[in-house]
């Protein structure tokens, strides 16, 4: 097995995606392209450099633990693909059909 | 539209033209052009001229209804605007139409504008040509065969071919720069946090704002003025009031910062020539233009590409079959349905940069990709921030190239990420940048001059970029068959 194309499976399994074969015969080499373009980011001196990590220069600040009005359970629950009751419907994951 | 968004305001307020004959006009444009260009996936035809009516009605009863009186503005496929489909191009998302309304489109309509649709955009935000969508490609009003560039591709090709004066788009490494560029219109990325989010379908969360298109500078500044300030449901939006425009001249005594970076060799040499001239007219309006280094150029678009992708995999999670859009049942357990949800739902460039975002998070390459590129993002806001000690802006070309065909880079993710070189450095600095057409090439394809200020600078920016577009005419310039 190739390993670019092993890399794709691990890293596919990691974010949840299921990849057919076809896809990841042909995102390994891709995604070995992209990787060794980038690598010009190791031969870089960053030592001192602190991480930019984001960039608003804001101080994250809490509200007041007041109570205020919230989209409603119909409103938030419109585009759920199935609804149960008040709740989002998925697959049972204990027992059951699986 | 032929008149501008400030014009028709105007007119609309004094009650010399109707919102519904403005907003109608738009529909006519778009019904009569869109086949060809592809701009929008959704009119609202009947809901703006409703709305468009409703304005009137207001004007009559001697009503102010705002600094946008009935203009006709388009929305990318990302924002939300209650009960209006927003799939950000992607198939995970068909269907979506959200339950609440973004601020920033609250505020459009509470200044007056009109939406008529929602336009055409690469998946999620993620590419450079508007080709990366499940739901069809926008093309370039100058050149149909042409990209008019992405990730906001269908707003970019709206205002480029008339349909209305204003656009809204969302900029994460230059996605609405770049296509402002390659359609001949004037384009501006705040400085980050300028504009709130809320409502605005993430994608990399660090770096996205919403930004604004327009055929004139002038345009811009009233569209960002409606749109920017605080809102406390953005815990990143800036504490601060809406920008106003500065009014008077914006380049006398000025000194202008070119990046000896930015003009390589490899660009192209009608944009070279282009800008060059532009950076002539900038001298002749009284600004001093001197050159200026930004020597981490090259790592920007890897760690761009490092540290976009990697917060794209943290917010794209959200997509697996539960609340909202698509669900692909897969083997029937839970784990089965969201990765077949998932895989059925995302398209190509989609599913790259999840893996790519994925990878740089994950144990064992953290440090050595995500954590090294943050740094690298540091090093390359602090080469701004060393330029801006001696200038009072930085200079150069939008994009490498004028527009290019589509098909060309599609099959080519490293080539189509390098395009985005000129664009990302402001990006992961945070700074407000505007495009300005600055001619076209000997093929008639359109030139982008960019212009990137200190952060929190936007008005004298915006400023400057009018100076520079009201004494000259590129803006003016159309594509065939769109009236001047």
């Amino acid at each position: 097995m190739d390993s670019d194309v092993e890399t794709v499976r691990r890293t596919a399994a990691l974010a949840r995606l299921e990849i057919t074969d076809e896809e990841a015969e042909r995102l390994g080499p891709q995604f070995a392209r992209i990787l060794a373009a980038f690598r010009v980011l190791a031969s870089l001196d960053v030592e001192g450099a602190e991480a930019m990590t984001h960039a608003s220069g804001e101080e994250s600040v809490l509200r007041a633990d007041e109570e205020r009005p919230s989209l409603p359970v119909d409103a938030a629950l419109s585009n759920a693909p199935r609804r149960v009751d008040d709740f989002y419907g998925v697959p049972k994951t204990i027992g059951g059909d699986g | 539209m032929s008149a501008d968004a400030a014009t028709l305001a105007a007119a609309v307020a004094r009650g010399e033209r109707g919102a519904r004959s403005v907003v109608a006009e738009a529909l006519e444009r778009i019904e009569a052009g869109d086949d060809a260009v592809r701009a929008f996936y959704r009119v609202d035809r009947d809901a703006a001229l409703a709305r468009a009516e409703a304005l009137d009605a207001r004007v009559a009863a001697g009503e102010d209804v705002g600094p946008l009186a009935g203009v006709p503005v388009a929305l990318k496929g990302n924002m939300c605007l209650e009960g209006s489909e927003a799939h950000c191009g992607s198939r995970v998302l068909a269907g979506y139409r959200p339950p609440y309304t973004a601020t920033f489109v609250r505020r459009l309509l509470d200044a007056g504008a009109v939406v008529v649709g929602m336009t055409n955009m690469d998946e999620f935000a993620m590419g450079s040509s508007g080709e990366n969508s499940a739901y069809g490609v926008a093309r370039n009003p100058w050149d149909p065969e042409r990209t008019p560039g992405g990730s906001s591709a269908g707003s970019a090709a709206a205002v480029a071919a008339g349909f209305v004066p204003l656009a809204l788009g969302s900029d994460t490494g230059g996605s609405v720069r770049q296509p402002a560029s390659f359609c001949g219109i004037s384009g501006f990325k705040p400085t980050y946090g300028r504009v709130s989010r809320y409502g605005l379908i993430a994608y990399g969360s660090s770096l996205d704002q919403v930004a604004p298109l327009a055929r004139s500078v002038r345009d811009l500044e009233l569209l960002f003025e409606a749109i920017s300030g605080r809102d406390p449901l953005d815990s990143t939006c800036i504490d601060d009031d809406p920008v106003r425009p500065l009014e008077g001249e914006g380049l006398a005594g000025k000194r202008v910062g070119v990046p000896r970076e930015y003009l390589s060799d490899d660009l192209d040499a009608g944009v070279r020539a282009r800008v060059d001239a532009a950076l002539e007219t900038l001298g002749q309006l009284g600004a001093e233009v001197v050159p200026v280094s930004l020597p981490h150029t090259e790592h920007a678009v890897p760690a761009y590409y490092v540290v976009a992708t990697a917060e794209a995999s943290s917010n794209l999670a959200r997509y697996d079959g539960v609340r909202y859009g698509l669900r692909a049942p897969g083997d029937g357990s839970l784990q089965g349905m969201i990765a077949a949800t998932r895989d059925a739902g995302f398209g190509d460039e989609v599913k790259r940069r999840i893996l790519l975002g994925t990878y740089v998070l994950s144990s064992g390459y953290y440090d050595a990709w995500y954590g090294r590129a943050q740094r690298v993002r540091g090093l390359i806001a602090r080469d701004f921030a060393r330029a801006f000690e001696e200038v009072d802006f930085v200079a150069g070309p939008t994009s490498p190239t004028p527009a290019f065909r589509l098909g060309e880079l599609i099959e080519d993710p490293v080539a189509m990420y390098l395009s985005d070189v000129l664009t990302v450095p402001v990006s992961l600095a945070g700074l407000p940048a505007v495009s300005v057409p600055c001619g076209t090439t000997d093929v008639a394809l359109p030139v982008g001059l960019q212009l990137v200020g200190r952060r929190l600078a936007d008005a004298e920016l915006l400023a400057a970029a009018r100076t520079y577009q009201e004494a000259t005419e590129h803006h003016l310039a159309r594509p065939q068959g769109v009236p001047a």
